[in-house]
């Protein structure tokens, strides 16, 4: 898998907030010891190192939570600590998250002195009134100040917008997607709402109160139309929700879809690693607080390692890398598990197709991928 | 033994929601037949489906002793029966087993269709009837219209009509009295040989079969060895008791009275009801005229959700049996569906009561087809086949003409909606007979086809009319009509599940109906799915379920892998719960619901 790439996930469970929609590992808290954190996520880098020494680091991110509530010193010594374990590759990417409440300019210049050479910011929507439904704090003309600063510190900027949201139409998502392509960042995120278990949308969702969410035709519509909007701008899509300038889509990203490997650390994170004993998966305790504590009494202790067998690495190859428009590689090993008479009902159903040795979703079939997913995959 | 003067025997007539059960349970509890710790609402209604759903499926009877104001002691025996139309025939064959009702109305409803079809076998039975009104604690309680109503609609004198309120015991012991002045005592020789009726029968997990009985003339004891006259078969009694309402044993039992018996019978199927029983060696010269056995007129297929259970629902549904001698059953195929059977009903109430008991007493998910009458098809060469499943239906060169069965249905409406409820019969094919008025009620009588009504025609009544109708029917005979059988196609393939008799007339509308139903029911699919109704080979109506657009996840990152792996097992898990027709996944629910009409 070391063709894949190799990364480092770092997660930060702590935000300002908590939106209403949102089911990552994100916590609210009055104060939060960041040497204590700063401390742990050293000594797991240690624990990571010793396991997969000699490998070539290609990416690092910081993600959340809001990562852009980190001291300088945290994401710093991090970095420091990162480039004592591993050796880098030339062209490795730093993503840092950042939400635009949090974008202060000298703040990021000292995140980009520290190491950090790309940013990817939550401004979730255009519109005033959809940022209040969505329960963010700033305000579209705070997102785009921040978005500037972002922008003529770091090189490389992308920022997050959900669509599909409530009472949106298609011609108002049009209009609010055409400014933001207007703002030329080189990548941009763009997930339809979803409705996570657990949060307070779903509570409201279930109890018949949050209306106005498109059905499925509209949806549809919407999110062709978006890939027409973003092509014709010159940032095609290369993943379901994701689009990109030429060269700049997420290394690090792409390390999860073409399934290479990368390290998890900090609480909830996941992680993948092709050891001497083949590939396995990581997960580390949830709670923050357990975590650290964890980290202080055994640095082996936060993270829990279980084996992924062939039939399981089959089923996350095709589950990640059909995501992306170049598909997975059909190599031998994988002609001789995958289920042909259900890729060639597939392929007859215009759903997938076969091009120079990869397997491929078609347009059409990207966009009911869950469904081709469970027809490859069922018994 | 209690001599004749000294017992009277009755019903309770009502109208579902009138006040029966709560009737029942006053009695019992003023003459103390239950102990006050005992007491517990609906004593009668004992399976929770019964108490669950406010009917009783099953004839039961309670003895009790009351203390008259002329210083005697009474037996007073209670018949309750079911209210049900599904179980009418029922009804009319407990009534013979008694002298009189009381005819329980509520004061602030008036007569409902169910007081009518009810009294009706009640006065057949040459019953002494007594009105009460009921619920007069009830603000909207209108004593003289309604006994004004009693009058004019069912035609019995309703000057005298006890007045009570069965929920604060208001005039329970004017019941109690009028029961003992106005209801005749029954009569008999107690030294002639026995000649007692059959009146029902169930199995008892610990009893056996127990039988419930009226003795007319002679005395039963325990231990006497008695010969059913219908079955010829004969047994010793085991024992004999009276329900109070729970079991209390007795000695004998002589003329007028009624009790229960266990006699190592089988299986319920065993007994006949209406059967007459009588001593093995000093019979009764004259049989009871006894009654034809209560036929189904509703089938449908029950397949399991999941084929590994057949042997588990055959189980169910042989058990189910024993105590339901009205239910039929046979082993069904059904291309799509795999193995299941093939059941029939009395009525649909009946249909759900069986097909809910085996859902939850035996945990078997259930498909449930399309339920059927019976029809009557006649072949070119003279020959009668009854079809109970339009699957199995003859080749059409071969069949000279169908006929249908066709009810009797009596509907009370309020006279707003008069208009709705006449359409819906309409619309059902339905030939108008009477319409009278009764106040702001009218009452229509229908001539209807059976088919037409047995799937949702009580839901839509309901509808039209706010829960304000009531309808009650009885079978008339059969006609011919112009039936023909119609097929579903999904994905071009024949669901024979799916398949329907109907009126060559309706057939447009019906198919039209169906395939816009299961274009909403079926989920859509990764490819587009025709939706065909057919006749023969020919296709008349057709919808096209389109393509699904969009099913994928906005989100799939590092940590996300193993979350949607989870999610991917999930969806695996739900399609267990579909049956595949070709490559489509049809709902379990699309059966049922596929044939429901809006109009
Ligand atoms: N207000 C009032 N409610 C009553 C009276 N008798 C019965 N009910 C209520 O009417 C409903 C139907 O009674 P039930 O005895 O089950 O009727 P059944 O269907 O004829 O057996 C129940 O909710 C009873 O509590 C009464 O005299 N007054
Ligand atoms: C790790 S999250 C958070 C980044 C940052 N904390 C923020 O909110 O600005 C990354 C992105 O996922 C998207 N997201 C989170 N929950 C979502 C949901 N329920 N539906 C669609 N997109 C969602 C948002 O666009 C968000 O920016
Ligand atoms: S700021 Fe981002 S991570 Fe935090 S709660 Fe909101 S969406 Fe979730
Ligand atoms: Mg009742």
């Amino acid at each position: 898998m070391a063709d894949q790439g190799f990364g480092l996930y770092l997660h930060w469970p702590f935000c300002q907030a908590k939106c209403p929609y949102c089911d990552f590992n994100s916590h609210v808290v009055a104060q939060i010891d960041q040497t204590a954190w700063a401390e742990a996520y050293g000594q797991q880098i240690e624990y990571f190192g010793e396991l997969t020494k000699g490998r070539i680091l290609n990416s690092v991110y910081f993600g959340g939570g809001t990562p852009s509530l980190m001291d300088v010193a945290v994401v710093d010594a991090v970095l420091d600590k990162i480039r004592a374990t591993w050796s880098l590759a030339n062209d490795i990417e730093v993503t840092l998250e950042a939400n635009p409440t949090s974008v202060e300019a000298d703040r990021f210049r000292d995140y980009r002195m520290a190491g950090v050479n790309r940013v990817s910011m939550g401004i979730q929507a255009l519109r005033d009134a959809d940022l209040r439904a969505l329960g963010r704090l700033h305000s579209v003309s705070e997102a785009l100040a921040a978005f500037d600063i972002a922008r003529r510190i770091f090189d490389r900027v992308s920022f997050d917008l959900i669509y599909a949201r409530q009472d949106q139409s298609l011609a108002a998502w049009e209009a609010e997607l055409t400014e933001a392509l207007a703002l030329s960042a080189d990548h941009l995120s763009l997930y339809q709402l979803t409705i996570e278990d657990g949060t307070a949308f779903a509570d409201r969702f279930n109890a018949g109160k949050l209306r106005g969410l498109p059905a499925e035709d509209l949806s549809a519509d919407m999110y062709e139309l978006t890939q027409n909007l973003c092509e014709a701008s010159g940032l095609p899509s290369y993943e379901v929700s994701n689009h990109a300038a030429h060269g700049a889509q997420s290394q690090h990203n792409l390390i999860y879809w073409r399934g290479g490997d990368w390290v998890g650390i900090g609480p909830g994170a996941h992680g993948r690693l092709t050891m001497a004993d083949g590939r396995h998966g990581t997960q580390t305790d949830l709670s923050p607080q357990i975590w650290l504590e964890h980290c202080r009494q055994d640095p082996a202790r936060p993270t829990y390692w279980e084996p992924i067998l062939p039939a399981g690495h089959l089923t996350e190859r095709l589950m990640m890398g059909l995501r992306l428009n170049e598909g997975v590689v059909l190599d031998n090993n994988f002609r001789r598990q995958i289920n042909s008479c259900k890729v060639k009902y597939l392929l007859e159903l215009g759903l997938l197709c076969e091009k120079n040795d990869r397997l491929i979703t078609t347009r059409k079939g990207r966009l009911v991928l869950n469904s081709v997913l469970s027809e490859l995959l069922a018994d | 033994m209690t001599d004749l003067t000294h017992i009277r025997n009755f019903s309770i007539v009502a109208h579902i929601d009138h006040g029966k059960s709560t009737l029942a349970d006053r009695l019992i509890q003023l003459t103390g037949t239950v102990a006050e710790r005992d007491m517990k609402e609906q004593l009668l209604d004992s399976m929770d489906i019964e108490r669950e759903r406010g009917i009783t499926i099953k004839a039961n009877s309670v003895r009790i002793e009351y203390p008259a104001k002329d210083g005697q002691t009474y037996i007073l025996n209670l018949i309750d029966t079911p209210g049900h139309v599904d179980f009418a025939y029922e009804v009319s064959r407990s009534m013979r087993a008694v002298e009189g009702s009381l005819l329980v109305v509520d004061a602030s409803q008036g007569v409902e269709a169910q007081t009518l079809a009810n009294v009706y076998q009640a006065i057949d039975a040459d019953h002494e009837i007594v009105p009460v009104l009921n619920k007069v604690d009830l603000p909207a309680a209108d004593c003289d219209r309604v006994a004004e109503q009693i009058e004019d609609v069912i035609g019995i004198d309703a000057t005298d009509a006890v007045q009570i309120s069965a929920k604060t015991g208001l005039g329970i012991p004017d019941v109690l009295e009028a029961i003992v002045q106005r209801l005749p005592a029954p009569q008999g020789d107690r030294d002639a040989p026995l000649k007692a009726m059959l009146v029902d029968s169930w199995y008892d997990p610990y009893l056996g079969v127990v039988v419930m009985i009226r003795v007319m003339e002679g005395v039963i004891k325990k231990g006497d060895r008695i010969r059913m006259m219908q079955t010829a078969a004969t047994y010793p009694i085991d024992r004999l008791a009276v329900l109070r309402p729970e079991m209390q044993n007795i000695a004998e039992l002589g003329p007028g009275e009624i009790g229960v018996l266990t006699a190592s019978i089988k299986q319920v199927r065993d007994t006949r009801v209406g059967d007459t029983i009588t001593h093995e060696k000093r019979q009764t010269e004259t049989a009871l005229p006894g009654f034809k056995p209560a036929q189904p007129v509703v089938f449908c297929g029950l397949f399991p959700v999941d084929n590994g259970e057949f042997e588990d629902l055959r189980d169910a549904i042989e058990k189910l049996a024993l105590n339901d001698a009205s239910f039929s059953f046979e082993m069904e195929t059904s291309a799509a569906l795999g193995f299941g059977f093939r059941c029939g009903f009395l009525g649909l109430l009946h249909l759900e009561v069986i097909r809910d008991r085996i859902e939850r007493e035996y945990q078997i998910e259930l498909i449930t087809t399309a339920p059927s009458v019976i029809y009557h098809v006649h072949m070119r060469d003279g020959t009668m086949e009854e079809l109970h499943n339009p699957a199995d239906m003859p080749d059409l060169t071969l069949v000279d003409h169908i006929e249908e069965p066709r009810i009797k249905a009596t509907i009370l409406v309020p006279d707003d909606y008069l208009g709705d409820v006449l359409k819906l019969c309409q619309d059902r094919r339905g030939i108008q007979e009477d319409l009278t008025y009764a106040g702001t009620r009218a009452m229509v009588v229908y001539d209807l086809p059976l088919n037409e009504v047995v799937f949702d025609f009580y839901d839509r009544l309901k509808s039209v009319t706010k829960g304000y109708a009531s309808f009650d029917y009885q079978m008339t005979g059969y006609r011919q009509d112009f039936l023909v059988k119609m097929q579903v196609l999904v994905n071009e393939e024949p669901v024979d599940a799916l398949s329907i008799m109907v009126h060559r007339d309706r057939a447009e509308m019906r198919g039209r109906a169906m395939c816009e139903k299961l274009k909403d029911l079926i989920p859509r699919h990764m490819f587009k799915i025709p939706i065909q109704a057919a006749i023969g080979g020919r296709v008349i109506a057709r919808e096209t379920l389109s393509a699904m657009r969009k099913d994928v996840t906005a989100k799939c990152y590092g940590g996300d892998a193993t979350r949607k792996k989870k999610l991917l097992e999930k969806q695996k898990a739900g399609k267990k719960k579909m049956r595949q027709f070709g490559k489509v996944d049809i709902p379990q629910e699309a059966f049922i619901s596929a044939l429901k009409m809006d109009g």
